[in-house]
């Protein structure tokens, strides 16, 4: 299924920014996502529901290239980037937050995010200075650090934060990365009240500044509700639904792609 | 200053700080300290293996890369002197041009091995580096003609590194001063600037980022770092490094063969060296280096004192054999990865 007819009613607003084309993946006989079509604009936050194993982080693997597509294209601001590696994707703008925490477990929580500047800065391969005396990549980091409330822990081993915290330095590492395309999947699950809205109003800053595109798997209806321009919705691989949010919610598929599974409300 | 030197890297201990500084003390006055040509000898191969364990850390320690290949690095950079030194007749000239091809040699063999195999997987780089290097240590001994098979080489090195160099007159605190006191601090001072060199590279960015693909290659090239470059680089600088140690133990020795340079045995010690010093961290290879060697030399010695003292006894007298020497090692070994998973180095900076 295409979603021609929505994204053009949307492009009006805003410019494409990450398209994929017939995007497919088969794991032997299983069809994991199967050929899901669909352009994602600036300023625009799109959420992916479905159901577990729906292939909404399968979806985000082949974005994001963790796993490479059997078929179809993925394409940045027009440029073909199917078969490029994961760390050229994320210095063109694909920028990724994991469903499961996947940091640096042995560093400290500004080592983690100043990696990230180093990165960006393409400094990695300086091997004759000392990485303490770039204050240039230290300061942005601190900044970042601050901004996840993470600053009383900036020096704290990353496996002795709280799983909370884990979860915002997760997305402080995304925020420094600053791509293009931004993509969340469940930032905020197993974090508590207090501390979700932390990371809510971050992604709601992002989506403020109109230029860069936002993808988020998630299963809260309250954040969906808060803070999704739109809704997609996958199903077995396949791309069932695509809209308004409110419509897409009330609509026959959604019921069914859950199959009488309501929504998690939180 | 001194931070800067150290590359921001104190030892964070005292005790650490105290052993480090007397292994300085020990290494540099070494000829005036322990005047002999065997302990100065000793002195020497601590200050080679440093280096060689240091450069092994640099890939296994930091990189997260194993590999088996050490010793056949090691061994070009000293069959590199050797060859050199055979081939354009002795002076500085040759050994230059020998240490530099053979770092160069090493470089890009590490360069072609790991474009070869780190792609796939890291596992899989520890295969082909065996596989290569039981090949090479083969080749090595097979092509007498050039190499000098099994029973190696011996060239002449220059003449102002030699004992009948003298360049004064008389002794200083009872120690001549000839060419092999030269020769001993080329090599000291030698290891001295490489080591400073491999600690600077480690707390370098490029030092960062090896570290953050240890912890996780996989977070690590989400965030933008290509991971394969990454160890491909850590590979061949710890090949250079590797080859250079060969080099200078080259020169040090006047003597190459395969089983002072490349033989699987030292590929063993190196990885002890480095369990038992403490892996990602250059103290390490200080520490557990040091210790090695200095066991690998006076242990026999020691044990044979320590069998005559308990003669009268039953039993005690033959475990403490000098011949059981290697036993003794291994229960070392033993007790040091039970009790310091983390190497010395590790324990010390823990129990602060």
């Amino acid at each position: 299924m295409d979603c021609g007819l929505y994204t053009q009613k949307r492009s009006i607003m805003s410019h494409p920014i990450l398209e994929t084309t017939d995007l497919t993946v088969r794991f032997g006989g299983h069809v994991a996502v199967d050929h899901i079509s669909c352009t994602f604009n600036a300023g625009e936050l799109t959420a992916i529901v479905g159901p577990n194993g729906a292939g909404k982080t399968t979806y985000f693997n082949l974005i994001s290239g963790q796993i490479p597509s059997s078929e179809g294209k993925v394409l940045l601001n027009g440029r073909d980037i199917t078969r490029m590696s994961v760390a050229q994707r994320t210095h063109l703008g694909v920028g990724r937050a994991f469903q499961l925490t996947n940091l640096f477990p042995n560093l400290n929580v500004l080592e983690n995010v100043r990696l990230v500047i180093q990165s960006k800065a393409g400094r990695g391969f300086n091997m004759f200075s000392m990485a303490s005396d770039h204050d240039d990549l230290t300061r942005p980091a601190e900044e970042i650090v601050e901004r996840v409330r993470l600053t009383d822990q900036a020096h704290q081993i990353v496996s002795e934060l709280s799983h909370g915290d884990q979860r915002k330095l997760e997305v402080a590492l995304l925020i420094a990365l600053d791509p293009l395309v931004y993509m969340f999947d469940e930032p905020t699950a197993g974090m508590s009240v207090d501390e979700a809205p932390v990371v809510l109003d971050l992604i709601a800053e992002l989506k403020a500044k109109k230029d860069r595109s936002i993808l988020l798997v998630e299963h809260k209806m309250d954040v969906i509700r808060t803070l999704a321009d739109r809704i997609i919705v996958l199903h077995n691989g396949a791309l069932a639904a695509d809209g308004d949010p409110t419509e897409v919610m009330a609509s026959d598929v959604v019921q069914e792609a859950y199959m009488g599974k309501e929504l998690e409300d939180v | 200053m001194l931070n800067k030197l150290l590359s921001g890297d104190m030892p964070r201990s005292k005790i650490l700080a105290v052993l480090l500084l007397g292994i300085l003390i020990c290494l540099a006055f070494a000829p005036f300290l322990f005047p002999g040509v065997r302990s100065v000898d000793t002195a020497a191969r601590i200050c080679v293996f440093i280096i060689l364990v240091a450069s092994y850390d640099l890939m296994l320690g930091y990189g997260g890369i194993v590999s088996f290949a050490h010793t056949m690095f090691f061994g070009l950079g000293a069959y590199g002197v050797a060859l050199a030194s055979t081939h354009m007749g002795r002076g500085f000239d040759a050994l230059l041009v020998g240490s530099v091809s053979g770092a160069l040699i090493a470089a890009l063999l590490a360069l072609v091995i790991g474009l070869f195999s780190l792609r796939v997987r890291a596992i899989f780089f520890a295969m082909i580096t065996l596989a290569i290097a039981s090949a090479v240590a083969v080749l090595v001994s097979q092509m007498s003609g050039l190499t000098g098979g099994e029973d190696g080489l011996s060239y002449k090195i220059p003449r102002e590194l030699g004992p009948a160099f003298k360049f004064y007159d008389g002794t200083v605190l009872g120690v001549k001063m000839n060419g092999k006191l030269l020769k001993y601090y080329l090599v000291f001072f030698s290891c001295l600037a490489l080591f400073l060199f491999m600690l600077r590279v480690v707390h370098s960015p490029f030092g960062r980022v090896l570290l953050a693909i240890r912890e996780n290659d996989f977070r690590a090239e989400a965030i933008g770092y290509r991971v394969v470059h990454y160890r491909v680089a850590a590979t061949c600088l710890s090949a250079a490094m590797a080859a250079l140690a060969g080099s200078l133990y080259a020169i040090w020795l006047r003597y190459v063969g395969p089983d002072t340079s490349l033989s699987m045995e030292i590929m063993i010690d190196i990885l002890l060296m480095v369990v038992i010093g403490g892996m990602g961290t250059m103290y390490g290879a200080v520490i557990g280096a040091t210790l090695f060697v200095l066991a690998q030399n006076y242990l026999q010695g020691l044990m044979n004192v320590a069998a005559d003292a308990v003669s009268g006894l039953p039993l005690l007298p033959d475990l403490l054999n000098a011949d059981r020497w290697l036993l003794w090692l291994g229960v070392l070994f033993i007790l040091s990865v039970y009790f310091f998973p983390t190497g010395i180095v590790g324990r010390l900076r823990k129990g602060r």
